[in-house]
């Protein structure tokens, strides 16, 4: 029995786009198989298939070479497969250890919970794959790479024979994703298959065994790692180079638009968020803030744009004090912000087109009159500008937002925030979950912007981005900011030590 | 003369206990619900349909412990209604809800007139005995105030019973678990390989059952008969001691007594005639809404309430 | 402008006002199968209690339409239902769920009773006004201290609107007993209204008044503020996504309480409406349940303002109609209120009603 996995002609399609179309993927047992591709090239459908997760429209699975149909999770986990998601299935207020027997509770009298049982089964798992975790914390309270190793545990204690890890460094610094692969190969040491979903050719190249390539929903080829190199692979990915060096021109940077000191706040657990934070950024400069999801990224932004009350320090824009202003005084003022979750932070899914571009400054004029009224013909002909100028795909301004694509989603916002020619731009996380083309547009109007004076604080977790756009480079980690430098005086590996709380 | 000891003595705490047990009994159906992450604002509406369901049965077949088997049996098939509305078809929570609420209304009014020929109340029946401990007034001294404190009708005790049976349930057993994991979480639930509908539909009707247990506790133990509306929005307070007891069966029961304490005390003051009726009416409700106001800030509802769409 | 040219506009504007009418019943399916299930069921309820159906309906149909007399009698029925549905609809925008449009109806009526009553000398252009502005800021009053414990405490409204809705009602009840009671009369009534703050009577001799003008007119009104201006957008914006909004510089705050403020003002209207146009004086219980008919109707009228006038007038008719149908047929009125519940229950869950055309294509 040499194959773990396999899928013979899969067909898949939602409503607009065929998600997977004819694939064929085999997995052999004891090997770590890379699924690669763009953002919605289908890999993690693909493999919600496996899990059970959605049902395939054409197609057959084989496991262990025996035909199966896979109608839930709960049929995929007795066949030994196990997944760990992108964005973590855990329940936060739960424990590591309850987190872990979800579902295939260990039982006392058949009725009740048998907790030492469970703590003694989750020491044993623990310790055989080097997954090191204290099984009665809170699982809210862990850091994100703890977290993963909570979830691969879960797939282990559920007898995963088959482990499938979705984009699983996309939250880990590069010390940590180590640690991650030190266990991959402890699992297939152990006999055990890995699946490794990622869009990151340097790693699927590292840790792969063989490697898939999806494009657009379809195999564009499998390859072995001895036979292949990064270049090959991303041409396959894209047919044409992924990383398109980005024009920056040095440029010298202004006097402080934005100075923030002594920053101190809380997040929603009331837990410190945010530690004695200090920070300038200047015109015509982008500060890339670098640092894994988690350490305070998002309670900055909130704190700048004003959503979030700061327990102490100050906040100063252009030499006046802004600490207590509201988010509609900041906007006024000239801040704008780019915020990570376009659907939940940027962008109203049930307004239209119009009414999103005008959200913000619809109750000043051009948009608004003295009574209150709404000056639509105006906001119509703002709107028509805007969407020529940055080319946003959309049938009409009344089309509601959730019927535009991811990229044409955050373009909306970009052409929103851009387009009030601001002296501030915070950006978070701006092109995640976009394909090539969004990404390097939204690259370039940030450099535009700095170009025109703008004062751009960029807040990323991809060191590649990081470097491509900042001018200086400072990090965070646990809400503090543990150095700043000038981009050309450091590197990914000195970045990760930082984002980790190394000293350098 | 009126002195403290015509309000305040044994015989109030004993009301109190009485007055709490239908809002706990609705409170704790609240918590299963909103554990599994389904508002229920129907709980009215089911405890009102369990309350004539109960009256009902009583009066056809003289039989109140049968009547009482029928209410807890129509509560889960409201609540049943409310999981197919609000789970298997994606419904509005609230909606559904209220239009359970408006439902009982309407349809305990027709069948009050249709059967009994008066829309205000059904005739008396057959109502549950009460568990006495007559015995224990030889004891000099505490003897009285002993009897009052521990006679009660039946369903009061099995009140506390299952309180403690839904602390268990919920922090102790595996179901308690998947219970919390499906409102808090159910994507991970879902992935765990937990059938999320179902855990959710089998608190939906456990709901409904508590609600109605709790509704023919005021139609068969209090009154022997239904009157309209008589449950006067107690399964609004009933969620209003949830909230205040942290979703949690204990704590709920607490909150539940407090209330419970606050009908006794303004009925008892309504009796000895110190304020205009109406005003002594209103008490409970002006508490709830001071209670939601004054110790809401501090809870945090456990769940996240919207219906779980897959593929 | 020629004649073929006026031929050819007025053309396009028929097209355009019939493409727009036959999208709006399109969009309106839903509710309609919704209303018919809801009255299958009720047949189904009466013909299981030993009344004919058709006798039942035939009765309602025609005590709510019959002649010039029963219309007059169901618009006016109709009148307090739209100012409760806009009550409802109003907050709902807002994401906000207010369920004691009863209490806040009962308020506004009570306080326009007061200031009719009082002030007696007053010119009929300031007097009425001003009794009409009591009630709404009653009811407003009513909307605002629900929408501060929520906005200050996070209190749910959906237990304090239902609250205070009893507190309005005992309240009232009390102050009608008491205080205010008519010298020497067994019913609770307060006196009657000085004459210059009645509204008038526009279809005698039914009780339709000018409270109707009112509510048509809050209607448009309803529907201008939320669609052009500056609060309306706020409203609709922290209804959907109340972060985004933040973000975008609302005050989501201040929002919410406005909304319940609004949503109170327009139930108090409605209340003080009833008052001085139908009633004169305020009695206790004199509403039979038109802050719930506002819940139902909201829903049924797709929450839109328009539709909200066509779903008042039906419920409207189920009341007059109903009336008459227990005064002829002695079926229980409550029938009416069991056929508006199920109504609510039906549109509760829309794919219910796709599920329900699926399963009936098939049959044929």
């Amino acid at each position: 029995m040499n194959t773990a996995v396999k899928m013979v002609n899969i067909t898949k399609t939602f409503p607009g786009i065929i998600a997977n179309d004819n694939v064929n993927f085999e997995v052999k047992k004891g090997e770590v198989h890379g699924l690669l591709g763009e953002n919605g090239a289908g890999k993690t459908v693909l493999m919600s298939i496996l899990y059970g997760l959605y049902k395939p429209d054409k197609g057959q699975i084989f496991v262990n070479e025996k035909e199966v149909k896979i109608d839930n999770s709960a049929v995929a986990i007795k066949l030994g497969i196990g997944m760990v998601h992108q964005h973590f299935m855990l329940v936060p207020s739960l424990t590591v250890a309850e987190n872990i027997v979800l579902g295939r509770e260990p039982k006392k009298y058949e009725l009740l919970l048998d907790i030492k049982k469970t703590l003694k089964d989750i020491e044993t798992l623990s310790a055989r794959y080097r997954l090191d975790v204290d099984p009665k914390a809170s699982v809210c309270d862990l850091p994100v790479g703890v977290q993963q190793r909570v979830e691969i545990l879960k797939a282990l204690f559920r007898g995963a024979e088959i482990l499938i890890l979705d984009e699983p460094t996309s939250v880990l610094t590069p010390q940590e994703v180590e640690g991650l692969f030190d266990a991959i190969r402890a699992l297939t040491g152990q006999g055990k298959s890995v699946i490794f979903i990622s869009h990151k050719l340097k790693e699927v190249c590292a840790i792969c065994d063989r490697i898939t390539v999806l494009k657009k929903g379809k195999v564009v080829g499998t390859v072995e790692k001895k036979e292949t190199t990064p270049d090959a692979l991303a041409e396959m990915m894209v047919g044409r180079e992924v990383i398109v060096a980005l024009k920056k021109e040095h440029v010298e940077p202004g006097k402080p638009v934005l100075k923030v000191q002594g920053l101190n706040a809380l997040n929603d657990r009331k837990l410190p968020a945010l530690r004695d934070v200090d920070f300038e950024v200047h015109e015509y400069e982008i500060l890339g803030l670098a640092g894994v999801e988690g350490n305070g990224q998002t309670e900055l932004v909130e704190v700048l744009t004003g959503v979030r009350e700061l327990r102490s320090g100050n906040i100063l824009f252009d030499g006046k004090p802004v600490t207590h202003a509201s988010p509609h005084e900041r906007i006024g003022m000239g801040i704008s912000c780019v915020p990570e979750d376009r659907q939940k932070n940027g962008l109203i899914m049930d307004f239209s087109v119009l009414e999103n571009l005008m959200l913000g400054r619809h109750d000043r004029p051009p948009f608004a009159t003295k009574w209150f009224r709404l000056n639509l013909s105006k906001a119509t002909g703002f709107a028509d500008r805007v969407i020529q100028e940055y080319s946003i795909k959309t049938p009409g301004t009344g089309t509601l937002a959730r019927h535009l694509s991811g990229g044409t989603q955050q373009k909306v916002v970009v052409a929103r925030e851009f387009s009030r020619k601001p002296r501030f731009i915070i950006a978070s996380q701006p092109t995640r979950g976009l394909d090539v083309g969004a990404t390097e547009y939204v690259r370039e109007k940030l450099v535009e912007m700095r170009d025109q004076g703008c004062a751009v604080l960029l807040i990323s977790a991809d060191l590649d981005e990081i470097f491509a756009l900042s001018d200086r480079i400072a990090v965070i980690y646990e809400g503090r900011i543990v150095a700043v430098k000038e981009a050309g005086q450091t590197n990914e590996l000195e970045l990760g030590l930082l984002m980790t709380g190394g000293k350098r | 003369m009126v002195s403290v000891i015509d309000i305040i003595n044994v015989g109030l705490f004993a009301a109190a206990i009485r007055m709490a047990t239908p809002v706990a009994y609705a409170s704790l159906g609240g918590i299963f619900s909103e554990r599994a992450g389904v508002v229920n604002v129907g709980l009215e509406g089911m405890m009102l349909m369990g309350a004539f369901s109960g009256v009902l049965t009583s009066y056809y077949t003289g039989n109140p412990w049968l009547g009482v088997g029928v209410a807890i049996l129509v509560g889960g098939a409201l609540g049943l209604l409310h999981a197919v509305l609000t789970v298997k078809f994606a419904g509005n929570q609230i909606v559904s809800g209220t239009g359970i609420n408006l439902f009982a209304v309407g349809f305990t009014a027709y069948m009050s007139q249709t059967i009994w020929g008066s829309r205000g109340a059904s005739q008396s029946v057959q109502g549950l005995g009460e568990i006495s401990f007559s015995p224990l007034k030889g004891i000099p001294l505490i003897g009285d105030a002993l009897n009052t404190m521990l006679s009660y009708k039946p369903l009061v005790y099995v009140m506390f019973v299952v309180v403690i049976l839904s602390y268990i349930v919920l922090f102790k057993t595996p179901l308690g678990l998947r219970i919390r994991a499906v409102g808090e979480h159910p994507a991970a639930a879902d992935t765990a390989g937990i059938n999320v509908y179902r855990t959710k539909y089998i608190c939906l009707i456990l709901s409904g059952m508590l609600a109605g247990l709790g509704g023919v506790f005021l139609s068969l133990s209090n009154l022997s008969l239904f009157v309209l509306g008589m449950t006067g929005g107690r399964g609004f307070i009933a969620l209003a001691a949830m909230i205040l007891g942290g979703w949690k069966p204990i704590g709920a029961l607490g909150a539940s007594l407090l209330f419970g304490f606050t009908d006794a005390l303004q009925m008892r003051l309504q009796s000895l005639g110190l304020l205009p009726p109406q005003i002594m009416l209103a008490i409970p409700y002006i508490l709830t809404v001071i209670v939601l106001a004054g110790f809401v800030r501090k809870r945090v509802p456990p769940s996240d309430y919207k219906p779980y769409l897959k593929d | 402008m020629s004649l073929r040219k006026f031929g050819s506009a007025v053309r396009r504007l028929l097209r355009g006002t019939g493409s727009i009418l036959w999208a709006g019943l399109r969009g309106a399916v839903p509710q309609i199968i919704a209303i018919l299930a809801a009255f299958l069921v009720g047949a189904i309820v009466l013909a299981a209690t030993g009344h004919s159906p058709i006798d039942a309906y035939s009765t309602v149909l025609a005590g709510a339409f019959g002649d010039s007399y029963h219309i007059g009698q169901t618009l006016t029925q109709a009148t307090p239902i739209i100012f409760t549905s806009l009550a409802f609809l109003f907050a709902f925008k807002c994401g906000l769920f207010n369920i004691g449009a009863e209490g806040q109806l009962l308020i506004g009526g009570f306080a326009a009773a007061v200031v009719g009553i009082s002030f007696a000398g007053l010119p009929v252009y300031i007097h009425l006004p001003l009794a009409l502005a009591a009630g709404a800021g009653g009811g407003a009053l009513w909307g605002f201290i629900p929408g501060v414990l929520k906005a200050k405490f996070g209190a749910h409204e959906v237990i304090t609107t239902m609250m205070l809705s009893y507190v309005a009602l005992y309240v009232t009840s009390y102050m009608v007993n008491y205080p205010f009671l008519e010298p020497g009369s067994w019913v609770p009534q307060t006196v009657f209204v000085a004459p210059s703050a009645e509204l008038p009577r526009i279809l005698p001799p039914t009780q339709l008044s000018g409270s109707i003008v009112v509510a048509l007119v809050m209607v448009s009104l309803t529907a201008y503020v939320l669609e052009r201006t500056t609060l309306g957008y706020e409203v609709r914006a922290i209804g959907l996504n109340p972060s985004a909004a933040q973000s975008g510089g609302i005050n989501v705050k201040r929002g919410m309480i406005l909304a319940l403020v609004i949503s109170g003002a327009l139930a108090g209207l409605g209340g003080a409406g009833e008052i001085l146009g139908v009633h004169r004086r305020f009695i206790d219980g004199f509403s039979p349940g038109y802050g719930w008919d506002g819940l139902a109707v909201a829903l049924i009228g797709g929450l839109n303002p328009f539709g909200v006038v066509l779903a008042s007038i039906l419920f409207g008719a189920l009341r007059s109609g109903g009336m008459e149908m227990n005064r002829a047929l002695g079926v229980p009125l409550d029938v009416v209120f069991l056929v508006q519940a199920l109504v609510v229950l039906f549109v509760a869950a829309p794919r219910l009603i796709r599920y329900l055309l699926k399963r009936g294509g098939y049959r044929w």
